[in-house]
């Protein structure tokens, strides 16, 4: 059987802002399917390395290909869930206004969605069980209702890569596992690659593969196992870093005056 | 005199035409000014307008093509000044005090009739000529077109920058277009009710509508509608009263129609808990 061709691959990828190196001489390859969670400090390049994928950020060197062609502005094949924001309650657009501009909300001209694109849109509405309240105004919907479409929007296209940038940012509980099981399911559907961007690495532990983990302009990318090591950690942050298990939680803890990955003050929650 | 007298009269005709024409640019623009706070930029740009009105007055001794130019050089600037939310705001500040202060030294120096100045303050749809009504359709009809073709990608921008630029939305651009979009509408508008009433076709619409509908698409007819009311009703208004001066009846119609959508518009529903 062929290779599949990797979805994502960077290659000795170098970002720079402000004099700072993000990350140095970045080599990663996503596989269709694969889920990688992207964690790291503040501040660490996560984002920027979104915008790199997404070709809004050009790298200070090196490459960065998706589906073996250099990353550009508008790929149809990538779809973008951001942290959820809130809308304000006079926002004009209802749930389903937020999905359909996923299917033609970057189109020019005059054409409009077509009948068997609306049908299509109800049903991606449906397959994320948002219908009950997709023609409620959006200011009105609980942050995990919004999330929820936000996936939805992001589905609509059929992207084989799911960029992600801390999607469950302020959602409670019971939406954070909802919507990551969403992702997931979409993933494995169509062979799908995710590369989610997180401070809380609690919520997708069980889905992950991989994690690229950024710091100091240094990276590792391994699976859970090895990356959340305090070995492995200590030589990333290049300080004393404890990776410690309660009950199925992973928290990373700095020594005092460290700034590590936020689990260490979040874990608490999940 | 009397309605069906003036009804007659080309010069009613062309005042009546324009007002639709306004109308509709003016309701469907209102919902992007709203959506992306731009009320300032529209009170700005139309102040701006006098300053080109006045510039066409003294040169060529038309106003109206002198506010079309001088708009264009007011969206320049401010698209090149940045168009950022926080910064743009202080951008027009700057730009509408200093026109401002231009536009009256250029009055300064024009000795025609008087009038011609204050009706680019508070409009004079009735001194439009055949020649004005023509740049007029011209440039409602360009800023119709231009706006129908971007309209989704620039809802887009307007609601969700961020999915949007990430989906390939050139954000940036459109917010210069938008810019140019909006101070053509702008000058436009102030042909009827001047450049200090313009806020009541470009902003109080739009307000109206989105009391009153949910569906992004009913809003715009609501809003187109209500802009025709206003401004084709208040040139109605104005003949048959025979001394009320359009501006005023435009913007009592206009203000009329929100109050009635802030009394009888949707209250937010209080909805359902929905389990997630």
């Amino acid at each position: 059987m062929s290779q599949a061709q990797d979805t994502v691959e960077l290659t000795k990828a170098t970002l720079s802002r402000d004099s700072r190196v993000l990350w140095h001489e970045l080599n990663l390859a996503i596989k269709p399917g694969e889920f990688v969670a992207v964690l790291g400090p503040n501040g660490s390049g996560k984002t920027s390395l979104l915008k790199a994928l997404l070709g809004l950020l050009p790298l200070s060197s090196g490459n960065v290909d998706i589906l073996g062609r250099p990353a550009r502005r508008g790929n149809p094949h990538i779809g973008y869930i951001p942290q959820q924001k809130g809308f304000d309650a006079d926002t004009l657009l209802r749930g389903r206004d937020l999905v359909r501009l996923g299917v033609d909300g970057a189109r020019f001209g005059f054409r409009k969605a077509s009948l068997l694109a609306e049908h299509y849109i109800d049903e991606v509405i449906e397959s994320v069980g948002a219908t009950a309240y997709a023609d409620m105004p959006l200011g009105l919907l609980s942050g995990g209702e919004q999330q929820r479409l936000r996936v939805a929007q992001a589905m609509v296209g059929k992207p084989k890569i799911l960029l992600c940038d801390e999607p469950l940012l302020s959602l409670d509980i019971a939406s954070q596992q909802a919507v990551t099981k969403l992702i997931d399911m979409y993933r494995r559907n169509h062979g799908a690659s995710v590369v989610f961007v997180t401070h809380e690495i609690n919520p997708v532990l069980r889905y992950v593969d991989r994690i690229l983990y950024l710091a100091n302009g240094r990276w590792v990318v391994d699976t859970p196992d090895v990356v959340l090591q305090s070995q492995t950690l200590s030589d990333l942050y290049g300080t004393k870093v404890e990776v410690v298990r309660v009950k199925n939680q992973v928290l990373v803890v700095g020594e005092s005056g460290v700034r590590v990955s936020q689990e260490a003050h979040h874990g608490g929650e999940a | 005199m009397t309605l069906p007298f003036y009804l007659s009269e080309p010069f009613a005709w062309h005042a009546l035409l324009a007002a639709a024409l306004i109308a509709i640019i003016c309701g469907i623009i209102g919902i992007f000014v709203i959506i992306r706070g731009m009320a300032f930029a529209v009170h700005g740009t139309s102040e701006l307008a006098f300053t080109g009105a006045a510039a066409g007055l003294l040169l060529a001794s038309n106003p109206i093509a002198g506010a079309f130019g001088g708009a264009i050089v007011v969206a320049s600037v401010l698209g090149t000044l940045g168009v950022k939310e926080r910064e743009r705001d202080a951008n027009i500040g700057v730009i509408l005090a200093f026109g401002l202060g231009i536009g009256v030294l250029l009055l300064s120096y024009y000795h025609g009739f008087a009038t011609q100045a204050t009706n680019i303050l508070f409009g004079n749809i009735y001194g439009v000529s055949n020649g004005q009504l023509g740049i007029l359709l011209g440039v409602g009809l360009l800023v119709l077109l231009a706006t129908a073709f971007i309209y989704r990608p620039l809802l887009f921008a307007s609601v969700d920058p961020e999915v949007a630029a990430a989906r390939g939305v050139p954000t940036k651009l459109l917010s210069i277009v938008f810019l140019y979009i909006l101070a053509l509408t702008v000058t436009a508008a102030a042909q009827i009710v001047g450049t200090l009433l313009v806020l009541s076709l470009a902003i109080t619409p739009a307000a109206a509508a989105t009391r009153l509908a949910t569906k992004p698409k009913n809003v715009i007819v609501l809003s187109v509608l209500f802009a025709f009311i206003a401004s084709v009703g208040g040139i109605v208004v104005s003949l048959a009263s025979n001394t009320l001066k359009p501006s005023v009846c435009v913007t009592t119609i206009s203000f009329a129609l929100y109050v009635f959508a802030r009394l009888y518009g949707k209250t937010p529903p209080s909805r359902k808990a929905t389990s997630l």
